[in-house]
């Protein structure tokens, strides 16, 4: 809080003053401390994880991880994929409140959570091409060599593209302004309704299309976690899956990149975490609701005295049910602190329960169970340390947490 | 359809009068009924554990030669290096043999599940890998209610393999290797209306060998490969509470609400985006 004086918003290229290219290469220098603690763990566990990478396309997916003929799908689609998506909810939430109910009251998120869930997508679901045995066919479902159109994943896939393209769109105005040009900023902007529309529509199908995955393998998951409803749970907890993260994440970027934040947004912060503590408790409310039906609807209380059964009720009673009373709590008190800690257990939750589906409680009656190498641990953590290097990249360069320069601000 | 008797009569696993009129199989396929799929049928009763069929697939499919035996001890698994294998389970009435591969289901979920349609049902039946379309993204194996398709984990160029019912074979004119190589008659290759009519008479005809039981009749919506057994598939490491329905139909329901969701949430998202257009300033007041 100290730094509040010294405010440096980033600065943009003054199109009178320098060519494109000029400050394109004067961007690329590194901005900020080098030897900070998170890069020093993150750049080791990168560099280990790209050769990790080169031995996996060289002798084959086996090599670096436990996958088996029985569980093909591991924490690189349980965690990066499925999991990563969910937490990139913000963005359609967060477009959806303030460009279709019109809030705008949180405006000042909209920016860094498009931001955040465009690099999602672009390396959680760009994490699916580590986990392809052919890669080189990546472009058959696009280019319809063929196009298999009862395929849950084909459905996904196609949307992920379309969706990281919106993403893209509605982000463009941030670069048009880094770069100074005005007139495609103009252009761009008024493509955001359109984009943010798309976008939403996009993401109600493919947050619950994640889920309608594992429909099929209906006999290989625990039956605590597989019922016909595994889509609409998946897209109701992206609500407060996306919207934790935007807390969480909001909290962290306010402390890192504090001198990049105007008086004012900082200002209002505390608020929007409040007003968004409420919207996560509903959202709770109505999943906890859900799952309760469904627990009535499939007979479950059969199941629950087991340990997988224990595990359950923890992750139903402590990380649904806990964090959404937190939530309220935190709304109704405006404490930040209960906010917060409601996030980081929410979050949890999410990991626990999309693990649980996709990991867990898959093949769960094998007596060999699958456990992530540590190989695969370290991908993992390259994709997510590499996504918050070009974040941080992006966040120093680029008016995202800071104002907009003052002639795209006139514009509007 | 007397054509296809004729076929049937042949592959009932006579394998050395088949010869003669090996041509007229490929040309035969399916051509009185476009949708009739061919398939397998597998007695239980009638194997000896030999192998002979393993061998002969791993013959005809540039695979390493079997080098375990049935053994009630341990199960054998299908990998990426066998596309069937046959295990030996202790029952009531002693050693009892069963032979594992893809069953060619009629609505196969692996099919549904493939994005590039690689996984393809053709329209003889049998269910095949078409490596040009492949991604080797394994929703295959995930979907797959039997665990069929195997990946090549240690290879920079992986396959699925799994059982394609020697669909190179059929188009010849031959019926699958397997078929061919048992001697004990257990396997036949026919389609399906018929195997299951030869299956109904075998147990008619002999009902205290026979579980009165078609195990593929109806197990996922009905398969390509059906077993007969002289005790219940359970006792012989089978699923028997597999649904009845097809798997695809799991994923009907979602796939079929995509279209209205594309034309409804939009249309409702600019409503409300225009309902709300004009309120925005006293909310904006509201909790900050
Ligand atoms: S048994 Fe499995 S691999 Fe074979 S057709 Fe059925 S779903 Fe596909
Ligand atoms: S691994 Fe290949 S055959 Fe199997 S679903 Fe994926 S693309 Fe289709």
């Amino acid at each position: 809080m100290m730094e509040m004086n010294s405010i440096t918003y980033t600065k943009s290229r003054d199109p009178k003053k320098q060519s494109t290219w000029k400050f394109l290469i004067s961007e690329l220098k590194p901005k900020g401390k080098i030897f900070t603690p998170f890069n020093i763990i993150s750049a080791p566990i990168i560099l280990l994880g790209i050769v990790l990478i080169v031995i996996r396309f060289w002798k084959g997916i086996g090599s670096v991880t436990n996958l088996t003929q029985e569980v093909p799908w591991g924490l690189w689609i349980g965690f990066d994929v499925v999991t990563g998506v969910a937490f990139a909810g913000g963005a359609y939430v967060i477009t959806f409140m303030v460009y279709i109910l019109n809030s705008k009251k949180y405006h000042s998120l909209v920016r860094v959570t498009v931001l955040n869930g465009f690099l999602a997508y672009v390396f959680y679901a760009g994490a699916l091409l580590l986990d392809l045995g052919r890669p080189w066919n990546v472009i058959n479902p696009i280019i319809g060599n063929n196009f298999g159109t009862s395929s849950v994943l084909f459905l996904v896939a196609w949307h992920f593209l379309l969706y990281m393209m919106a993403q893209l769109i509605e982000f463009s105005p941030t670069i048009a302004e880094w770069l100074g040009a005005r007139r495609a900023r103009k252009i761009l902007s008024g493509m955001t309704l359109a984009a943010v529309i798309f976008g939403i529509t996009l993401s109600t199908l493919h947050q619950s299309g994640l889920g309608a995955l594992y429909l099929m393998a209906k006999d290989k998951i625990h039956p605590l976690w597989y019922s016909e409803f595994i889509p609409l749970l998946f897209f109701v907890s992206s609500i407060f899956a996306g919207l934790s993260m935007v807390i969480f994440e909001g909290s962290i970027s306010h402390r890192v990149f504090s001198n990049q934040i105007s008086e004012k947004n900082h200002k209002s912060h505390n608020g929007i975490l409040i007003s968004l503590s409420r919207i996560c408790a509903g959202a709770m409310f109505a999943y906890f609701f859900l799952q309760i039906l469904i627990f009535i609807h499939e007979k479950r209380w059969e199941h629950l005295d087991s340990s997988m059964g224990y595990w359950y009720l923890f992750e139903m009673i402590g990380l649904v049910l806990f964090p959404m009373m937190l939530f309220f709590q935190g709304y109704r008190t405006r404490s930040i602190a209960f906010i917060k800690t409601a996030a980081i257990l929410t979050m949890i939750g999410i990991i626990v329960n999309r693990l649980n589906v996709t990991v867990i409680g898959f093949m769960w009656e094998e007596p060999l169970r699958y456990f992530p190498s540590w190989m695969e641990i370290t991908i993992t953590l390259t994709v997510i340390f590499t996504e918050i290097w070009v974040f941080r990249w992006i966040i120093r360069r680029m008016p995202v947490l800071s104002d907009s320069p003052a002639w795209a601000q006139k514009g509007e | 359809m007397g054509l296809d008797r004729r076929v049937f009569m042949k592959t009932l696993g006579l394998a050395g009068a088949t010869l003669a009129l090996g041509k007229s199989t490929g040309t035969a396929l399916n051509k009185d009924n476009p949708t009739e799929f061919y398939g397998l049928l597998y007695d239980s009763t009638r194997c000896i554990g030999c192998q002979s069929c393993e061998f002969a697939c791993a013959e005809s499919h540039n695979l390493p030669e079997p080098e375990d035996y049935p053994d009630p001890e341990v199960v054998r698994k299908m990998d990426e290096t066998r596309r069937t294998v046959v295990n030996a389970y202790t029952t009531d009435l002693g050693e009892t043999y069963v032979k594992e591969q893809c069953m060619h289901c009629n609505e196969p979920a692996c099919v549904a599940a493939c994005l590039t349609e690689a996984m393809y049902k053709t329209k003889e039946g049998p269910v095949i890998w078409r490596g040009d379309k492949c991604m080797g993204c394994r929703f295959c194996m995930v979907s797959c209610p039997f665990d069929i398709p195997k990946f090549e984990y240690h290879s920079s160029n992986p396959k699925i393999l799994k059982c394609d019912m020697c669909y190179d074979r059929l188009q010849k004119g031959e019926i699958p290797a397997c078929v061919e190589a048992c001697e004990e008659g257990a396997i036949v290759f026919g389609t399906r209306r018929e195997l299951i009519k030869e299956a109904r008479r075998r147990i008619h005809e002999n009902p205290d060998l026979y579980k009165d039981h078609i195990y593929g009749e109806h197990e996922a919506g009905g398969t390509g490969l059906l077993y007969l057994a002289p005790v219940e598939m359970d006792k012989l490491g089978f699923k028997t509470t597999l649904q009845n329905e097809s798997y695809p139909s799991l994923t009907k329901g979602f796939l079929y609400s995509v279209p209205s969701v594309f034309v409804l949430v939009p249309a409702l998202l600019l409503g409300i985006h225009e309902a709300t257009k004009n309120n925005h300033q006293t909310e904006d007041d509201g909790n900050e």
